[in-house]
Order: C-alpha cells, then sequence, then structure tokens
C-alpha cells in the first residue's frame, strides 16, 4: 500500500468534538476572531448530545421560585457524594441560567409556562422541578441550535475525521494528527491550544445506551500526552434502559418518564422503590405514593416521589429487584406511565405530548404502548463522571495547552451525575473552556510540530491494514465489552476486577495484533481496529480506580465493601502514565471548600 | 418469527463509479431492525462493509438508506415488518453521490443551510433580557424542529432525484427549515425572497412523497411547504399586496403569525 496523502492544517484553536460543549467552545473561542477548527468523529450534528432527552438543569426559578444557584450547587454536591469539584459546581449552579438564556437567544425553542416562561420539569436528585427541555428530545433541540449558531461563525469543520494522537512541542500541546473516514486521509492540525470534548467511554461496555462514537478517545488522547485522568471508577449506569428485544437493549428511557409521573413496580406489581430510602435524602422524600403524585403535578408542599432519587440508587434498587427473582420476563423490571389515568383525564394524549420521542420508540422498536401499558426497563452503561482531570476555572488539563469540557472532562458530578446536569455542562464549561483556550492561544502561539511524532502516528495506524493474518477487531471488542460488563458493571468485587485488568493486557495484545481487509477508504473494521487502542486505556483506568476505592460510593458499588467508608470520602482518584508506561493510580485529597460554600450545604441540609 | 432463521440481505457495495448487490446470509431473531444485520454481517463476512450509524434508536439520522426500494432508518425498520422469504435489499440513498457501499455524500445539504440567513430574534420582551411566549406558538415550529436532518426526505425528492436540480432547489429539508424560521415566534428576518430564488420553491408541486418518508413524521408538504408557498405567492405575486407595497412598506417585524 502506498503512503496516503497528508493534508495540514493551521488554528488558533483546534476543539475536538461536536456534540453541546466543542460547538459551545467554538462558538466562544470563534467570538474573539481567532481560528477555530472543530473536529467531528460523525457528521456535523450527529454527536451524543443528539440523543439527550430530559432537559437541561438551570435554577430559573420559572416553575418553583424557591430554587435558586444555591440550591442547584448543594443538590449537585450530594448527588455526587462531595467527590466533585466544589468550585465547578458553584460555576455550574451559577451560570447554567445564563447558558439555557443564551440557547434562547440563538433560537432554540423550549416549552413554556402559562405566563410564556421556560418550563421546567422534575428530575432525580433535583430539589425542585429545574429541566428546561423540549418535550424529550432537549439534546436535539441544543444540538441543532449550536449547529444552526455555529455554522455562521467562519468556523471549519472537518467532518468524519478521527484524532489518532495530541502533538506535543515539550510539555504543550503543537497540535492534532488524525484522519478522515472517506479517503483515509491523514490530517495534520497544527494548533497552540486544543480542546477535547470527546463525550464518553459508554462502548466499552456490551449494555449501553451511547453511540458508537464513544471510545472514550479524549481520555485516552489526554492520557497518552501526560495529562490525569480523576475518578474513573465512577461510571454511571442509568436506571432504565431498555431490555427487550435484545436488539434494542441499553437505548435510554429518559429520566423524563419517572419526572412525569412513571413508577417502577416488580413482577409481584410491587412499587418497590419505597422500600429502601437512603438517610442523605429521607427528609426530602415523599413519605406515600399519594405525595409522590403530588410532588410530580406540581405541590409545592409535596416531597418527591423514590423513584426521583439519585441513578445510582435507582439502579442498585433495580439489580436487587431482579436478582432476588422479582424481576420481568426479560431480565429487568416494569416501568409505568400509564397508570395516570386513573389520576388525569386525557392521560394518553398528555403522554404522547410530553414523552413523544419515548413513545414512538417503544410503540416501533418494542411494539409497546406506553399509554396503555408498562415498559420492561433495566440498567444500562450511561455516563462518565470521570474523565481529564481540568482546572474548575479554565478547564486545563495538567498538560500546557490542553483543554477539556463536557463528559470528557472531570470535576462537576463527583461520584453520580444528576440527570440534566449534563446539557448544562456541556454550555457552561464549553464556554468557559473556549474562552481560556483562545486567550491560552493568544499568549502562546506558534508551537513546533515534530514531524517524527507525525510520521509514527500514521505509520502505527496503518499497520491493521498491513497485517494479512491477525485478530478481527469487531471480536476484541465485543470480548472487551463482555468482560467489562460483567466484571466490572454495576455491582463490583476485587477478584473480578483484578481478573479485568489481566484481562485487558491480553486483549491489548490482541489488539495491537488487530488485522482488517479492505482498503483505507471508509473501512469501519479499520476504524474499530484503531478505536480499540483508546477503549484498552479507559477499561483499564475504570478497573483499576475500581479496585482502588474499597467502599461503595455513588456509582461505584463494591459487593465486597458494600458500605461508605470515611477513610474514602475524602479524595479523588488520580491516573496518569507513568516513566514506564504502566498506569498509576494514587489518591490526593479534595482540597477544602470555602467557608461560603460550606454554609451553604449546611444550610440547605 | 422464528427464532434463529438465516435471511438473505442483498446490499449495494461499490464507490462512486462502480458497484452491485452482493447477497450476504445471516441468522436473525425476533425483534430484529435491518442496521442489526448490517453490523452482524459487517462482524461476521464483510468487516469493510461501510455505513453510517450512531444512536440505533431514530434520533440522529445517520442510518439513512434504501430498504427494498423504499428511503428509511436502517435502525427503525424491524425485520418483521418485511417480507423475510425474499433477499432484503439495502442499498444507498441514491439522491446523492455514493461514497461508498452504504455511505453518501450529503454535504450538498451543508453548505445549502450555510446559505440561508440565520435566526434573528426581535429585542426580548422583559428588561432582563427574556422573552414571553405562548405553547401554541412554540409548538408550531416544535414540528419543524423535530427534524433529524436523515435526508430522506431530500432523497425521495423527484426534483432532487430525478431532475438534479440541486443547484436552484433546497429541498424539503431546507423548506422545513426555512418554515422554523419563518414562522418561529420571536424571528424577525426576512427570508421569502431567498426561499423563492435561491432555493426555488416554485419547483415543489407538492406530491407529499417527503411526508411520506419522513421519520418524525412531520408534515412536510402541509405544515411548510405549502405555507410557505402561500406567503411567497402573497408577498411576489398578490396584486393587492404589490399595490399596497407602492404605498407602505410593511417591515416583517409587525407581522403577527
Amino acid at each position: 500500500m502506498g503512503t496516503p496523502e497528508r493534508i495540514t492544517h493551521e488554528h488558533e484553536v483546534l476543539i475536538i468534538g461536536a456534540g453541546g460543549a466543542g460547538l459551545r467552545a467554538a462558538i466562544e473561542a470563534a467570538s474573539t476572531g481567532a481560528s477555530v477548527g472543530v473536529v467531528c468523529k460523525s457528521l456535523l450534528g450527529k454527536a451524543h448530545t443528539v440523543m439527550a432527552e430530559g432537559g437541561m438543569a438551570a435554577s430559573m426559578g420559572n416553575v418553583d421560585d424557591r430554587d435558586n444557584w444555591r440550591v442547584h450547587f448543594s443538590d449537585t454536591m450530594r448527588g455526587g457524594q462531595y467527590l466533585n469539584n466544589w468550585r465547578m459546581a458553584e460555576i455550574h449552579a451559577q451560570q447554567a441560567a445564563d447558558r439555557v438564556r443564551e440557547l434562547e437567544s440563538w433560537g432554540a425553542l423550549f416549552d413554556r409556562t402559562r405566563d410564556g416562561k421556560i418550563l421546567q420539569r422534575n428530575f432525580g436528585g433535583h430539589k425542585f422541578p429545574r429541566l428546561a427541555h423540549v418535550g424529550d428530545r432537549t439534546g436535539l433541540e441544543m444540538i441543532r441550535t449550536l449547529q444552526d449558531h455555529g455554522i455562521h461563525q467562519g468556523i471549519d469543520f472537518y467532518m468524519e475525521c478521527t484524532v489518532l494522537e495530541i502533538l506535543m512541542d515539550g510539555d504543550r500541546v503543537a497540535g492534532a494528527v488524525g484522519y478522515d473516514r472517506e479517503k483515509g486521509r491523514f490530517h495534520v492540525w497544527k494548533s497552540p491550544a486544543i480542546v477535547l470534548a470527546t463525550g464518553g467511554i459508554g462502548r466499552a461496555y456490551k449494555i449501553t445506551s451511547n453511540s458508537w462514537e464513544y471510545t472514550g478517545d479524549g481520555h485516552a488522547l489526554a492520557y497518552r500526552a501526560g495529562a490525569e485522568l480523576k475518578d474513573m471508577e465512577f461510571v454511571q449506569f442509568h436506571p432504565t434502559g431498555m431490555v427487550w428485544p435484545p436488539s434494542v437493549r441499553g437505548i435510554l428511557v429518559t429520566e423524563g418518564v419517572r419526572g412525569e409521573g412513571g413508577v417502577l413496580r416488580n413482577s409481584e406489581g410491587r412499587r418497590f422503590m419505597f422500600d429502601d430510602i437512603p438517610d442523605l435524602y429521607k427528609n426530602q422524600t415523599a413519605s406515600d405514593p399519594e405525595e409522590g403524585w403530588r410532588y410530580v403535578t406540581g405541590d409545592k408542599d409535596a416531597q418527591r416521589p423514590p423513584e426521583l432519587l439519585t441513578r445510582d440508587h435507582v439502579a442498585r434498587c433495580i439489580v436487587r429487584e431482579i436478582r432476588e427473582g422479582r424481576g420481568s420476563p426479560h431480565g429487568g423490571v416494569f416501568l409505568d406511565i400509564a397508570w395516570i389515568k386513573e389520576k388525569m383525564p386525557k392521560a394518553e394524549a398528555h403522554i404522547q405530548k410530553k414523552l413523544p420521542s419515548m413513545y414512538h420508540q417503544f410503540k416501533q422498536l418494542a411494539g409497546v404502548d406506553i399509554t396503555k401499558d408498562a415498559m420492561e426497563v433495566g440498567p444500562t452503561t450511561h455516563y462518565a463522571m470521570g474523565g481529564v482531570n481540568v482546572d474548575g476555572e479554565t478547564q486545563m488539563s495538567t498538560v500546557k495547552g490542553l483543554f477539556a469540557c463536557g463528559e470528557v472532562a472531570a470535576g462537576l458530578h463527583g461520584a453520580n451525575r444528576l440527570g440534566g446536569n449534563s446539557l448544562s455542562d456541556l454550555v457552561v464549561f464549553g464556554k468557559l473552556a473556549g474562552e481560556h483556550a483562545v486567550n491560552w492561544a493568544k499568549a502562546n502561539p506558534t508551537p513546533t510540530v515534530d514531524q517524527g511524532q507525525v510520521q509514527d502516528a500514521c505509520r502505527a495506524a496503518l499497520e491493521p491494514l498491513e497485517r494479512s493474518t491477525g485478530e478481527s477487531p469487531y471480536e476484541v471488542q465485543s470480548t472487551l465489552q463482555d468482560m467489562m460488563q460483567d466484571k466490572v458493571g454495576i455491582v463490583r468485587k476485587e477478584g473480578e476486577m483484578a481478573e479485568a485488568v489481566e484481562g485487558i493486557a491480553a486483549l491489548s495484545a490482541k489488539a495491537a495484533n488487530a488485522s482488517v481487509p479492505g482498503n483505507i477508504e471508509y473501512n469501519p473494521g479499520w476504524h474499530t481496529a484503531l478505536d480499540l487502542q483508546n477503549l484498552m486505556v479507559v477499561s483499564e483506568a475504570v478497573a483499576r480506580c475500581g479496585m482502588d476505592r474499597k467502599e461503595s460510593r455513588g456509582a461505584h458499588f463494591r459487593e465486597d465493601y458494600p458500605e461508605k467508608d470515611e477513610g474514602h470520602a475524602g479524595h479523588n482518584t488520580i491516573v496518569s502514565r507513568g516513566s514506564d508506561g504502566q498506569m498509576r493510580v494514587e489518591r490526593r485529597a479534595i482540597p477544602p471548600m470555602t467557608s461560603e460554600l460550606s454554609d451553604i450545604i449546611k444550610e440547605m441540609g | 418469527m422464528s427464532e434463529g432463521r438465516q435471511a438473505t440481505f442483498s446490499v449495494w457495495r461499490g464507490d462512486h463509479q462502480t458497484g452491485s448487490f452482493v447477497d450476504y446470509q445471516t441468522n436473525v431473531t425476533e425483534g430484529m431492525v435491518v442496521l442489526d444485520a448490517v453490523h452482524q454481517i459487517q462482524a461476521e463476512s464483510a468487516s469493510d462493509l461501510a455505513c453510517r450509524w450512531n444512536c440505533k434508536a431514530g434520533k440522529c439520522g445517520s442510518c439513512s438508506a434504501e430498504i427494498n426500494g423504499k428511503p428509511k432508518l436502517m435502525c427503525m425498520t424491524r425485520l418483521d415488518t418485511l417480507d423475510m422469504t425474499k433477499p432484503v435489499t439495502v442499498e444507498p440513498m441514491r439522491s446523492f453521490p455514493s461514497v461508498r457501499d452504504l455511505v453518501t455524500d450529503v454535504s450538498w445539504n451543508y453548505e445549502v443551510k450555510r446559505k440561508i440567513k440565520p435566526f434573528k430574534p426581535r429585542k426580548p420582551d422583559a428588561e432582563d433580557g427574556t422573552w414571553r411566549l405562548q405553547q401554541a406558538d412554540v409548538e408550531r415550529v416544535q414540528e419543524f424542529r423535530k427534524c433529524i436532518e436523515c435526508f430522506l426526505c431530500q432523497d425521495v425528492c423527484h426534483v432532487l432525484r430525478d431532475h438534479h436540480k440541486h443547484d436552484e432547489f433546497g429541498g424539503p429539508r431546507h423548506f422545513v427549515y426555512q418554515a422554523a424560521l419563518e414562522m418561529h415566534p420571536l424571528d424577525v428576518e426576512e427570508r421569502l425572497k431567498q426561499v423563492k430564488d435561491d432555493n426555488g420553491i416554485g419547483y415543489c408541486n407538492i406530491t407529499k412523497c417527503c411526508t411520506k418518508v419522513c421519520p418524525e413524521h412531520i408534515t412536510i408538504t402541509d405544515n411548510a411547504i405549502i405555507p410557505l408557498k402561500e406567503r411567497v405567492n402573497d408577498e411576489f405575486y398578490d396584486p393587492i399586496t404589490k399595490l399596497f407595497r407602492i404605498f407602505r412598506a410593511k417591515p416583517k417585524a409587525e407581522r403577527k403569525d
């Protein structure tokens, strides 16, 4: 095979990823007149953000005027079990509402209250109705608004391109090298500042709500460039993914279903979420189903139903029902929204209006009419709370000129993310990352690209095509997914995670020996072989961090250490690449909170 | 459908120059969609079979194709809705240049959209810089904003598919987009000249093919295209309006939709 063409581009800021965070970062950087390039792994507008359903959390107080940033901050910290980067939680709570209003000024059309303001809905872990939304397709509204606004800002988009490596000039970034899917040509983007906005890692698991793109690219690129990763053990399993039929297993069922009054039942018909309410939430939870219903219909004196507890807790309760033999026929539990017809007239039309895409999805893919029958649901890999360790204010990683925002960045969510905090995370920190990246680029221009690094990356990328025999990348990926699901899944044990670490090493060797037929033009086998390298890094990081945290907290549940341990309460888990090339795990103490913020937490109880 | 039955998929393989249908046998089970079968074929016997997909839940609009000759999303087409006793044909959208196998070059759509005048809001209603909107006004436009840009409507539109008017005609997707902007309760931009001249709405003769294939069930023709045609008519061809315009220019900001 001849050497493919190599194309060079130059930008002041390079954004890797074109979901909500990447687009918002690009818009911000471009607003200064800087030259901005955005690398999208798929076509523009198809990123995982498009699949976000429920809404974006922002304490606008439009539905309940008791809400404000202090309550949002406190809810986020409690949900994250206080492992959050408190400065990020503070900034997020303070700025989310402005980002929602900004989207509206760019054309987004949110659902409305009776007096014409942006409507807000209930969601798990949020004390008051807080999610600005558009039915259950809020992510589509957000990404389309950013896309349509962004295309007029003079940004260069590189569609269907994947970045292979970050290029370094000493201890600072100098650009990136990657390939385009269509022709398989290599591209070099020279840039003094890079923003990673690549999303999550869900494709390391078998059952996931994530798109094919979620192979931990940004996490692995940052790790190989020398940056730290943080809290990788915290992988959120969304309580409600579809479980039937098998081909749709994992596809998300929005928490909005529960926000609108949906209840969880086991095979005995019992509403089991009332059985186990955590101490941290005892005085915030409804005492009976009647009070829960009053809450979802807007009674300000009522407490939330237990279905709206945090995702980690709901997911574990569902696993308990299934394990104890009270699951649904296909290995899940029942989520019922149809029951609300007992409570309100025209319930069927109401459900279709509030949850149009869920109605459509179940009807078409599972043959279930959710206005009449219950859905079968179970936990699905959904979100990585862990990611690149960034400075809370600038979003810069521990590598100079390398920034991260959105799901690939760690900090905001701590041990467990509240629903709706992701969409607001994207725009709050996307904006900040874009702003600080462009500032950095202007202060530190013109790095030197080392052609040796470029050649090494291109040569390594071509190897799978040059091998005539070797492993099938699809097979390696599927073995890894099965292993992560079984051994580093929703319930974890020391021995199993240790087996996974060994298994990942063996699979990494196979991945390094992957062979694919065909040529470089739009060859999905080749792309899968290249993605494998990144999946191995993030899988190992999740397993190693999981072994180090010998307690159960947030999304990380250890069968061998089922309780929270105060000894683990005050630190984050930090992963980095040692000088020997091996993965290093260390514990790092969380700096003490300012007195103003700790007072807020005490005040909110 | 019985468990574990073999079925045949006739998949288009090729690039922009040449191509042909290739038959693949694979095992099909209950609940499978066409995209599952394509993935299985990739994993089993054709690892370089090119196709686009992202969400597998009908939300991203990446996996558009022609299944048994009909424009559809592969992820939302259940096998039990097809006649599985015959080979299922899967081929790329035919209105766009082929890249490889099931993947087409849809970049033209992005170029058309970039040329459409962007959203321009009226001044905020409240002192804090926010607007007050009624749900009924929002809902009218929300229908259009459901569009997932799968481009199946563009694929089926005969003005593009058969007459190749890509230079003069924007296609149903962009009329939906322009309708969303024009009927947006906050927007004050003037786009009708663009709808008429650059996007050639006059070419559409309302066959409603686009509406039929829309996986989001957007009533493209009745709710987007026809109202736009009416506005273009009112603006440019109605003699009374013309006369009226001589005496008084009417800025769009005053017009209430």
